[in-house]
Parts: structure tokens; sequence; C-alpha cells
């Protein structure tokens, strides 16, 4: 089998600050393969976007990189020096942020913007590079783009500004393209333009996307393969048929029961339990136990592992060893 | 025809722009919008930023005062010399829980500063138990009552805003996007509190949200605004099910559903563009830039709401029945 495009293996990352160590990733493990798209859901703090950024090695201070590995091409670029680093970002991997609206910056033009990274990464003439951001803005469908290389983030709206930023990101053909909540700052209508333009994009261009949302919706229509996230682990991973089909961990099924459905109006939303941990003090067990309305004993004091459910998922929950046994004794060849 | 608890006929809020030197153009962020609302029943109103939702909310309990329209309170006009009469039975929960606690009062404060202004309890203990007994009926523990917002999370803060809010028995709440702010765990808390507190206290909402699926397992009838005037408006599983107006149709197809086969089978109406200023906007109809059926007739006379069955109403030329 040849070597996937990405591979992440047991990444830690931590913010060390006065009142102790925030473990905002423990142990996140994943393959991205060529022209796939891969999404990471979770909640606010599950470390999915800190994930992210540690693959591009941008954390702001006091965050590092604690243990594990970012092999992109069987090179590990945890180990690459900052010069290195920099060709790196923006070339092979590229990312949009969430907020268009911040990302953006104020006092120069969208054109100066979008040919800096030309510039910088491939070796075009300004002239050439103002040509290719003019294509680009083309590409991700802004009108009248040679106008609007001239103006200014804040003569453009919301949709607008992150059509600009993937225009940017996509400027030097990245075979990585992160996308962290590329659309939780925009309305429905025009999320589903920028989706629909990723989609295309993707098709066209086969570059592989992760995906990073708290939106079911975005997850279900955008991407090949799922991880969910919890307290900076993986808790389950699969294909989006089984994760939303057959999720086999309690905080996956949680999330799927607390969301409103158009056409079950009748039933109660069943929330889950609780608040989210404090990433200060994880717990020794299963961080999902205390919010869990099934946990066992074993739950709060140890960790599972994650178990194979069939070839295209995995779940990280004892639930799931407990079946396994039971299915397993009921064969009778327990021994 | 009975009684409605509230009743808007024609509200408008326009708001004056500065332009340029002396120069002066008015926003109309609400431009001539009716709804009612029954006793303990639930509104929504849904559109995208800059519709005028939020602003239809605020003029509704006079946090501005409407340029023009009226709004009636159990059959009485409500305006600015009468308004504080009403606002025992008119409250407000805000969007964001962060911003709208003051940092620097006790959760006791917060929701005893309404009973205070309205002078609700004889003694300190009676005032205590009353504070004790909200956020016991909003799901906090009593015993954080002399703690400050910050110790609390995003979930729990929401939770002091709907206590505030019930604090003086109010019959009308308008709930301004309080869920959209949330994680989608802590979002069904709420979501569920808010419709516990419905059954047990009878009170109306006006449930505004951007998110079509939030507000449709809310209420029971839904009004959907563009542009600052509503499009659209029916029961709510009607509206899902046979949405009439072109905007509508774009919208719920455009909700990404999180069931991976119905969104393979699933088309999206996609719209053109982006929402027009409403400092600019179009003549007639106000969608018809965006319309996928726009006729000559759009761009010279605007629709009005029109009744197609049912009270299902919609404002469009293009609607076969």
């Amino acid at each position: 089998m040849s070597t996937p495009l990405l591979q992440v293996r047991n990444l830690h990352t931590s913010f060390s600050i006065d009142s102790g160590e925030v473990r905002a990733v423990n142990g996140v493990s994943f393959n991205l393969e060529r022209g796939k798209v891969l999404g990471i859901v979770g909640e606010s703090g599950s470390g999915k976007s800190v994930t992210a950024y540690s693959i591009l090695r941008i954390l702001v201070d006091p965050g590092k990189i604690t243990e594990g590995e970012v092999l992109f091409e069987g090179e590990d670029i945890v180990k690459y020096p900052p010069k290195k680093m920099r060709q790196f970002r923006g070339n092979k991997v590229s990312i949009i942020f969430q907020d268009p609206m911040t990302s953006l910056n104020p006092t120069y033009t969208i054109g100066n913007q979008l040919t800096e990274a030309i510039l910088l990464h491939t070796d075009r003439n300004r002239r050439e590079a103002r040509a290719r951001a003019k294509e680009m803005l083309t590409l991700v469908g802004v009108n009248e783009p040679a106008k609007r290389l001239k103006q200014y983030p804040h003569e453009l709206s919301g949709g607008m500004r992150q059509r600009v930023m993937i225009a940017m990101a996509l400027a030097c053909e990245p075979d990585i393209l992160i996308a962290d909540e590329p659309t939780t700052a925009l309305d429905v209508t025009i999320q589903a333009q920028i989706l629909e333009l990723m989609q295309d994009l993707q098709r066209k261009l086969g570059m592989a996307i992760i995906m990073i949302t708290h939106d079911l919706g975005v997850i279900a229509d955008m991407c090949d393969e799922i991880i969910v996230m919890y307290a900076g682990c993986v808790c389950e991973r699969g294909t989006a048929d089984e994760i939303f089909y057959n999720p086999r961990h309690e905080y996956t099924k949680g999330l799927m029961r607390s969301i409103p459905t158009i056409g079950k109006k009748s039933e109660k939303l069943i929330p889950i339990a609780g608040s989210p941990v404090d990433l200060l003090n994880l717990p020794k067990g299963c961080p999902f136990a205390a919010r869990c309305d099934r946990a066992m004993k074993v739950c709060l004091t140890e960790r599972p592992e994650e178990i194979p459910i069939n070839d295209f998922h995995r779940a990280a929950c004892w639930m799931n060893v407990w079946q396994v046994y039971e299915e397993a004794s009921k064969g009778g060849d327990v021994e | 025809m009975s009684k409605h608890l509230i009743e808007v006929r024609d509200l408008k809020q326009h708001f004056p722009i500065k332009t340029g030197w002396l120069s002066k153009t008015m926003l109309k962020a609400v431009d001539g919008v009716s709804f009612q609302i029954d006793e303990g029943e639930t509104l929504g109103l849904v559109g995208e930023s800059g519709c005028g939702k939020t602003t239809v909310g605020r003029s509704l309990i006079h946090l501005y005062t409407p340029t023009a329209g009226e709004v009636l309170f159990d059959g009485h006009p409500v305006n600015r010399q009468n308004v504080h009469l009403y606002r025992r039975n008119m409250q407000m929960v805000f969007q964001d829980p962060y911003s709208s606690l003051n940092p620097r009062m006790t959760v006791s404060d917060i929701i005893g500063e309404a009973l205070d202004i309205h002078r609700l309890f004889r003694t300190k203990a009676e005032r205590r138990e009353r504070v004790e007994e909200l956020m016991l009926l909003v799901g906090l523990n009593a015993d954080h009552a002399r703690r400050y917002a910050h110790e609390f999370s995003g979930g729990q803060r929401q939770r002091i805003g709907i206590a505030r809010a019930l604090a003086v028995n109010p019959k009308f709440i308008v709930c301004d996007e309080p869920v959209s702010a949330l994680d989608v765990s802590i979002q069904a808390q709420i979501i569920n509190t808010f419709e516990e507190l419905q059954q047990k206290l009878g009170i109306a909402y006006l449930f505004i949200a951007h998110d079509l699926l939030v507000v449709n397992h809310m209420s029971r009838r839904i009004a959907v605004m563009y542009l600052g005037r509503i499009v659209e408006t029916a029961e709510s599983d009607e509206l899902n099910d046979h949405p009439l107006h072109p905007y509508t149709q774009s919208l719920l197809s455009a909700i990404p559903v999180p069931d991976p086969k119905l969104a393979r089978t699933r088309h999206r109406i996609p719209l053109e563009g982006d929402v027009p200023s409403p400092l600019n906007m179009p003549s007639g109809c106000s969608f018809r830039l965006r319309c996928r059926y726009a006729t000559e007739k759009c761009a010279l006379e605007r629709p009005e709401l029109r009744d197609y069955g049912n009270g299902h109403m919609a404002a469009c030329w293009n609607i076969r029945e």
C-alpha cells in the first residue's frame, strides 16, 4: 500500500499557562489520502482547530506540540526548520479560517494580499502574479475580479471575503486544504454557495480537504470520512454512513439526538447532560464518562482504546468491548 | 375574532444613516411587518443576517421607538409613554450570553434587579427566595447566587438571562437568537428549558433565529423575513412541506441536513449573489434580483402578503394556486 498523503500519529499539543497545562490535543492519529475529504467534528474546546494549527505549526505561544509526528508524504514536518516550514505552508497545505471578517488584513487591498502568497511561493513575477490572482478570483466565483483586486476587505460582503480567502488558499495549488469552520460565520444561503464551491473545486483540482466544523449537517454534506473529537481525543472515526447511521460512541449518539430534524417536531430533544470537560484536569478514565449516562466503573478508571467495529469504523468506548464480549459469549466460544 | 396577546400592525423602523456631509438616507430595517401571537404560543421569525429580525424584536418591546405602526398588548396599544407598564409582561432574552450580563453584578443582583425596579417583594428574605426559586426553575444551582457571570459557562449564562427575563412573571418573551452562540449539546438543553417553561407558565415567545431547524422545532408558526419584510408565514410543518415563496424554497434547500444519504440525493436551489444593501433596495419585490422566477411585474410592483389557504401567506407574484 502506498503511503497516505498526510499521516498524523499520536499528536499531543498543549498550552502551558500559569495554572497548569491545558492539554488541548491528546493523542490524535489519522491518515488522509490524496483527493479525499476528511471531516473533524466536535464542540468548542474539543481540540479540532488546535489539531489543524498543529499540522501547519501555526500555534500561538505558549502552544506546543509535545509529542507525536505529522508526516507529509512520509516526512515529519514537526522537525522542519522554520524556513522550510514557511515553504511548506501555503504551498503544500493551506488553511481557510473561520472568520472572514478578521482573517484578511484591512490595510492592504485584496490584490496585494492575494499576490503576496503567489510571489512568495512561485517564481512568477509581479505581473504574472496579478494575472494569477485575477484567475483565482474568477475561479471562486467573484464577479468583476479586476475591480475587486483594487478593493479593501471592508468593501466586500462576508461571502465574498470567504471566497477571497479560498482563492488565497488555493493560489499555490496545495495538496491539502484545511478548512476551519469555513462557513460558520455565514448565512445559510451563502454557506450553501461556499460549500458547493468547495466541492466543485475539490473535484476540479483533486486536492484533499480537512473540514473542521461543529455542524453535523455540513459534515454529512461534504465528507467521505469523519473523525469525532471530544476533549482532545478521537472518540469515533469512520465513513460518513457508519458515523451517522451506526454511531457507536455515546458522545456521537448524544450529538445526533440533540439536533432538531425537520419532520420530527413532536419529539423532544435529548441533550447531553453536564458541561464540557476541563482541559486543565483531564479525568483518568474516558473523558466523556462524567456526562455519559451509560458510564460503567471501568469508564472512570481506564481510558478506552479505539476498537474496530468493522473495516470502516472504529470507536473508543467501553460499551463496544462489552458488546463484543457479550456477543462472543452467546456464541459460546469465549474462553 | 378573539383577542391576540400580541398584535403588531404595519411596524416600521427606519434609521437615519449619514451618507455624507449634511446628507442622510433612511435605512429601512423593518418596513411594514404585521403579525399576531396568541397566549402560550411560539412564533418563529427566521431570516438571514441584516433582514431586520432582531430589529423587529427590539421595536416590539420598545427598545427602539418604532417609526410607524402599532403594537397591541392584549388589545391595548403600547407606546413610548406607557411602555413601562407593559415591561412587566414583555421581556427579552438576548443572543450573546457573554455581553448581555453585567460582569460586575452577582447573579442574584442580575436576576433581582427586575424585582427591585418593579418592587415585587416586601422583605429581603422574600427577594432572596424568589431569586433562588427562579434559579431552580431554569436549572441553575441556587447556591451559586453570589457568583459573578464570568464564573459560569455559556449555557449557564444563557440560563441566567432567562431567569432574569422570568423574574417579573411575563406573559411574553422575545428570544433573540438565544441558542446560536452555544454548542450543539448545550443548545438542546436550552431549547428544552424554553419548552418546559412554556408548558409550565404558559408564556408566549417570539423566537428569532437564523437556524431553521431550531425555529422549526420550537414554533407552531413561522414567519420568514427578507430585507425588512415578511415574505411568507405559515404553520411550521406546512412551511417545511410546501414552501411557496422562492426565497423560502432556497432557504430550506440550503440547510445542511445531518443525513449523508439524503444529502447525496437532495439538490440545492442555489441563490445567486448576496443580499442587497437595505440602503439601496431594488424596486418592486426586494428579492427579485436573486429570484429564478422574476418577471417584469416584480420590478414594477411590490407584492403584498396573500392568503393561500389555512393561514399560509406569501408575498410573491409568481405563485400558482
